[in-house]
């Protein structure tokens, strides 16, 4: 047959370069995800978004958080973050943390694991190593209950920790503080969500003196109103 | 006596013949004027063995927003070609889009250079170039054609093929219509994609709420909710996750019709009907079926078949089915191919009367997945896959029995039964009542569609005696890998109980979210929601332990060996391998030319999957070596394993994939077939 030499050779022509150019089964994707983008009763607002630009099993990521009160940005972090996939559900997260707010700004390490849990917790665990020694350690859960297929109530919870007293930002060692809320939302797309919620925090230890000191509340609570949008 | 086509065909091909074709593609059909008219004619025909073909942009309006699909000759779907057994047909295809482009001609054998699949022995169609295919029809039957370029099926690249035989068909029939199904988006396929890893249960709105648990907990209490529940809390998985994609984007289009419009056949009073049904679609599996009417299926891929009489077949992306259906005169049959998830379907109409309409059936409750499709063992019959509001409740309860009972025949056959009482019954035997009692033998063979042969047209069947396969004899070699000890021709791993199978290491890892750890044979199983339609509906749903060869095996040698492939994902990542390999990664599977090989595919994923061999038949093992039957699409259900014996009788670099668009590119492998 003659159209057999022409396969012998043709493959080795062909195999090298890869035609499927407009095709990927792993292309490269940007996801930038704006969790909570609220306002509260209480004159605040806040920012918690999530950004990442990567591949299925390596990406780039970025996390924001950003609260404001009275037109004046009391706390403000971003971490830029290398995340791996090491199992079906996990990524490990490692890069660095700087907090903008409150001043003076501080900087640190970050190693972190993001993923689902079973029974679908949503969960984000972190360490942070930061200037002198400084450590520090985060818990956050969300969970997402469906009352519908696009009304979605969310409960979040998130924990902070601190090895040391930084009387400079006012933080405490020990269990410093905690976050949590409800969040009620409806999916008009998948990707566009308006909702309403209650949002309650507290201050705990040595972290709640400081803030005594200061004059300050110790615990909050307020009603929210915000978008979780993302595409 | 016999037509080759219908009148309608006829003259479209009058008005469009194969000389006018470069005028039609200069001036593009406004695929609208079409739509809108009453007849809905679909595609035109074009026969002979000169083809020119223009692959390039045409404006499209299903969802009454203007979109461009990429399409051949201008029409969506593209033309039916018409080629005959015994000649050489000659295609030129040029390719008048911005990006390489392609055709595969899917089911035909064929030298490797004609095969149409860039990357492996041809190397594309770029941008204003013509490339000419050239090859001997050496086949007949029904079959299609598409790209295999970047995702332009998804777009509207394909087209059905009608091949007729060299000798007098063994099939009868006064007219035959090409029912081409297909499923259009107005997203772009790499939007779907990128919405499928970002948030991979994007297009299921038919997830658990808050209102189903309480109503589980209701009715079954919270001990054995929390159970039920438990398993797929623990695997994060969902039991609502029938198809990726699914009616949220899709409109489902029969010969490019919408089901709102509905595709129209006519006949005439009398006439017997063959209707050749592919499935073009890029994601969607549907289940068609014609109320009123039974469907007498006569070929599958393509290839004659010993008639099965159905009322229901599921049809996998790629796939092709053939069946007679004899029609009354004065009223109208609603053509219905619902998709496996019941978010929509396809529709069309067959009458004597153009004006007459049949009523257009609801869709059949959608299915959950179950512990049949993670392949674990039924060790807890509680956790039952099925869903628990549906109103017939009751009687799916018997659905689970009936899977256990499936099961339990699959433990008999170990302990030695005569195949006879297996679906691979003597067919000379007409005296149903003397099958019936065959089929009450001890086990409850209703519960198993195959068995279920009391609807059978007794006297179409032309096929021999089978009767006689002592499976005792086989069951104890299924399992074992080396040569010596393969199970034997035509029933492979599809027979006898042991579903044990091995992982290989690659499957581990963050890409691979389950692993079957006992998968049953997928034969017998008409698939998930079509399980029980006998009971439920009193609808007899083909499997693949009915398809019997017309002929009589070609190649009867045993296997030299065998070959487990494991096909793998990370549903929530949205990748896809086999064992855990993404095609990128992947070494050819290497076959001496002319071995005759056992593929055993085990399926450890929760989506059913079409696996498509390019150049070479899968020879599915239903139990009769004899007459195994060839497909060049087979599916592969969740959580089950199934095998084919294939010969490696054409050298080159072949395609072996997955025929879901969007699981293709990660789920595929490369077939090297090379003389040693």
């Amino acid at each position: 047959m003659k159209t057999s030499l022409k396969m012998l050779m043709l493959p080795v022509a062909l195999l090298s370069a890869n035609s499927f150019s407009h095709e990927n089964s792993d292309p490269l994707l940007t996801h930038l995800m704006l969790n909570q983008l609220e306002a509260s009763d209480d004159k605040g607002s806040a920012l918690e978004a999530q950004a990442w630009i990567g591949k299925d099993l390596h990406k780039l990521w970025l996390k924001t958080d950003v609260e404001r009160r009275d037109n004046n940005t009391e706390a403000a972090e971003i971490q830029v973050l290398y995340s791996r996939a090491i199992s079906p559900f996990w990524d490990l997260q490692m890069g660095a943390r700087h907090d903008l707010k409150p001043t003076p700004d501080r900087t640190w390490g970050v190693l972190g694991i993001q993923g689902l849990a079973p029974y679908f917790f949503d969960l984000d665990a972190a360490l942070f190593v930061g200037e002198s020694g400084h450590t520090a350690a985060r818990f956050s859960v969300d969970y997402e209950l469906l009352l519908t297929q696009r009304l979605i109530l969310t409960p979040t919870v998130e924990i902070n920790f601190y090895g040391q007293n930084d009387t400079e930002t006012a933080t405490g060692s020990g269990l410093s503080d905690a976050k949590t809320g409800l969040r009620l939302r409806y999916e008009i797309q998948r990707e566009f969500a308006p909702y309403v919620g209650i949002q309650w925090q507290k201050k705990f230890g040595n972290t709640a003196d400081f803030a005594k000191l200061k004059g300050e509340g110790v615990s909050d609570s307020e009603l929210v109103v915000g978008l979780h949008v993302w595409f | 006596m016999k037509t080759t086509c219908s009148d309608l065909l006829n003259r479209r091909r009058f008005v469009l013949g194969a000389s006018s074709l470069l005028a039609v593609s200069a001036l593009p059909i406004p695929k609208q004027l079409w739509a809108a008219s009453s007849t809905a004619p679909g595609p035109v025909t074009l026969s002979g063995n000169q083809f020119d073909l223009q692959i390039g942009y045409q404006k499209v309006n299903f969802t009454d927003a203007e979109r461009i699909a990429t399409t051949v000759n201008g029409s969506l779907p593209a033309p039916i070609l018409r080629w005959k057994e015994g000649e050489r047909v000659t295609l030129r295809v040029t390719n008048n889009l911005q990006h390489d482009s392609s055709i595969h001609w899917h089911g035909i054998v064929l030298p490797s250079t004609m095969d149409g699949s860039p990357g492996f022995d041809f190397a594309g169609i770029k941008p204003g170039e013509t490339y000419e295919y050239q090859f001997d029809v050496q086949q007949n039957g029904t079959y299609w054609y598409h790209s295999h370029s970047g995702f332009q099926e998804q777009t509207g690249l394909l087209g059905g093929i009608i091949i007729e035989p060299k000798e007098p068909d063994p099939v009868a029939y006064d007219r035959e219509m090409l029912i081409l199904l297909s499923d259009w988006t107005d997203e772009t396929p790499e939007r779907i994609q990128g919405k499928l890893k970002k948030m991979s249960h994007y297009y299921n709105f038919r997830e658990r709420t808050a209102g189903d648990l309480w109503r589980d907990i209701k009715t079954k209490g919270i001990a054995k909710t929390w159970g039920e529940r438990s398993m797929w809390n623990q695997m994060r998985m969902s039991d609502t996750d029938v198809s990726d994609v699914t009616g949220y984007t899709y409109t489902y289009l029969m010969n490019g019709v919408t089901p709102d419009k509905g595709w129209l056949g006519l006949f005439k009073p009398g006439e017997k009907v063959r209707l050749r049904i592919i499935n073009g679609a890029a994601m969607s599996i549907f289940d068609l079926r014609i109320p009123g009417l039974k469907m007498t299926v006569v070929a599958a891929d393509g290839q004659n078949i010993q008639p099965v009489r159905v009322d229901e077949f599921r049809i996998a992306v790629a796939e092709t089915y053939d069946v007679i259906v004899e029609p009354e005169a004065d009223r109208a049959y609603t053509l219905f191919a619902q998709s496996i998830d019941r978010t929509g379907y396809a529709r069309g109409t067959l009458t004597t009367n153009p004006d007459l309409r049949a009523d257009i059936p609801a869709m059949d409750p959608a299915p959950d997945l179950g512990h049949l499709e993670m392949g674990m063992t039924m060790s807890n019959p509680d956790h039952s896959g099925h869903h628990s509001n549906t109103p017939e409740q009751g009687k799916l309860e018997l659905t689970d029995n009936g899977n256990h009972k499936i099961k339990k025949i699959e433990a008999a056959d170990h302990s030695g039964h005569d195949m006879s009482n297996m679906g691979a019954v003597d067919h000379s035997e007409h005296d149903m009542n003397k099958m019936e009692d065959m089929n009450h033998t001890g086990h409850d063979m209703d519960n198993m569609g195959a068995m279920d042969h009391s609807g059978h047209d007794m006297n179409k069947m032309k096929a021999p005696d089978h009767s006689g396969h002592d499976m005792g004899t086989m069951t104890n070699l299924t399992s074992s890998n080396s040569a010596s000890q393969l199970a034997k021709a035509g029933f492979g791993s599809n027979f006898g109980s042991q579903n044990q199978v091995s992982h290989p290491k690659t499957e581990y890892g963050p890409h691979v979210d389950n692993r079957a750890e006992a998968p049953r044979s997928g034969l017998t199983d008409p698939g998930v929601g079509l399980r029980n339609h006998q009971q439920l509906y009193g609808r007899r749903v083909l499997t693949y332990a009915d398809l019997r060869g017309l002929h009589p095996t070609r190649d009867k040698r045993e296997p030299s060996r065998e070959i487990e492939l494991h096909l793998t994902g990370n549903m929530r990542r949205y990748m896809w391998s086999i064992n855990g390999v993404n095609f990128m990664d992947a070494e050819p599977l290497r076959f001496r030319y002319g071995e005759r090989v056992r593929i055993i595919l085990v399926n450890d994923t929760m989506m059913t999957h079409p696996i498509h061999l390019h150049g070479m038949w899968s020879e599915l093992e239903t139990g009769d070596p004899d007459y195994i039957p060839r497909k060049h699409t087979v599916i592969v259900q969740p959580g089950a394993k199934i095998s084919y014996l294939l010969t490696a009788d054409a050298k080159g670099h072949w395609a072996y994939h997955c025929h879901l668009l969007f699981h293709m590119l990660g789920m595929m492998r490369t077939v090297y077939v090379v003389e040693e």
